[in-house]
């Protein structure tokens, strides 16, 4: 590994058994404490346990996050059209999937 | 630099209300939003629309654009007349400096650093804060999953002047792929976000990594699907055949009796990584031409000693 040149940084895979802490995610996704509690009421997130006091969520949060971020900033929607958003847009890709597997 | 029409992306006429553009905004918005949208070039179009929005819904800016005229067409190549924006105030409503990456040279020549206090980024900040994290997609081959493979990424980084404009820089990172990565993971390259204010940390960039459709696989999550043509005797009479798999050619026995759609699974062949997915290759029974005397005999053969009627389900002959 040529971790000298800055050009080639080190890269970390992020996978299903990645969690993040709720304060990680709140970073990533440049959010306070409060908007990741608001997703898990509403359905958008689900914790994927806990680590002492704290809720840890699985790598999946993470894009959930940004979506609903997204769209409350772009179109407006609040967190129960996203929570609708979300599930139909996994339904589509589902679909999509099995289309492609169909057409071919 | 070249000359946009902002009526035109918006699709309305240059007499249009202030109400008429924003409906046509939010159902252009909506149309075009890159997380939602399955339109080929999503993202650039919806940068667009809301770079004309951003102009047509301030009343001032949208007068200070149409003060351009109508001569230009889209494309043409453009430099603002001289003093174009006299006699207006711009306040930079809604325009913030963290967007500036967003908007086209167009734009910023007119709206970007001519007016000053724009989003209110003046003076120095003398307190640390880390550095936000950055957030990007890369394409990949399904091949590039299984050696490993660089990608050369460029990202354009709005980045603060000494005197508090934003400017954006184009940043080219060289990536390593991981070996056994999956459609939809995420890469993080720590430190390589924004840079940290005071001299506090930078963030983290994260790569979200998706496939090009391949030719030959159908990824679905850790497993791959492989449509693999056999000839009726080999799905018939079972046989060995060569199958290619994203690591190189393998040995594959068909059994004897096997249907067309019979899926028939490599274990492990899939995506490597710690739980490596499994390749399924799924059987398509190929009809040789009768297109000639020896072929026909042999269908009419068939025919004649077989007596199968495949609708025989169905209780019609």
């Amino acid at each position: 590994m040529d971790k000298k040149d800055p050009s080639t940084p080190a890269v970390e895979l992020i996978d299903e058994e990645t969690t993040f802490t709720l304060a990680e995610l709140c970073r990533c996704c440049d959010v306070e404490a409060e908007l990741i509690e608001a997703l898990v009421e509403h359905g958008i997130l689900e914790p994927a346990g806990r680590q002492g006091r704290y809720w840890c969520f699985s790598a999946s949060s993470l894009r959930r996050t940004r979506i609903t971020l997204h769209l409350q900033r772009d179109l407006g929607v609040n967190l129960a059209g996203a929570a609708l958003a979300l599930d139909l847009l996994e339904r589509i890709d589902e679909l999509d999937a099995r289309l492609r597997a169909l057409s071919r | 630099m070249e000359y946009k029409d902002y009526y035109a992306i918006m699709g309305v006429a240059r007499d249009a209300t202030q109400d008429e553009i924003k409906r046509s905004y939010r159902k252009l918005a909506r149309k075009y939003h890159p997380d939602v949208s399955k339109e080929p070039d999503a993202e650039a179009r919806f940068k667009e629309v809301g770079e004309a929005y951003e102009v047509l819904k301030d009343p001032e800016k949208r007068a200070a654009y149409d003060q351009l005229g109508k001569q230009w067409k889209p494309g043409q190549e453009f430099r603002p007349p001289p003093d174009w924006d006299a006699g207006f105030e711009f306040r930079g409503g809604g325009y913030t400096a963290g967007d500036a990456g967003a908007y086209s040279d167009f734009f910023e020549e007119l709206f970007g650093r001519g007016f000053a206090g724009a989003g209110g980024t003046q003076g120095r900040r003398t307190f640390r804060m880390r550095g936000e994290d950055h957030h990007a997609k890369v394409l990949i081959d399904l091949e590039d999953s299984f050696s490993g493979a660089t990608r050369s990424i460029s990202l354009r980084v709005p980045e603060l002047t000494g005197d508090g404009h934003v400017t954006t820089r184009e940043r080219t990172l060289s990536v390593r792929i991981p070996k056994g990565i999956r459609p939809g993971q995420l890469i993080r390259l720590a430190g390589q976000g924004a840079p940290g204010l005071g001299g506090a940390e930078p963030g983290d960039l994260y790569l979200e990594v998706e496939f090009h459709v391949h030719p030959l696989y159908r990824v679905d999550g850790a497993d791959i699907y492989l449509d693999l043509p056999v000839a009726p005797w080999e799905a018939a009479l079972g046989a060995n055949i060569k199958v290619p798999t994203p690591a190189g050619n393998i040995d594959l026995k068909i059994p004897a009796n096997s249907r067309q759609g019979r899926k028939l699974r490599l274990k492990g062949r899939g995506l490597t990584g710690k739980q490596p997915g499994d390749l399924y290759a799924v059987l398509q029974v190929s009809l040789p031409p009768a297109d000639s005397d020896a072929a026909r005999t042999l269908y009419k053969q068939m025919q004649d000693q077989l007596g199968f009627n495949p609708r025989a389900a169905m209780g019609v002959a």
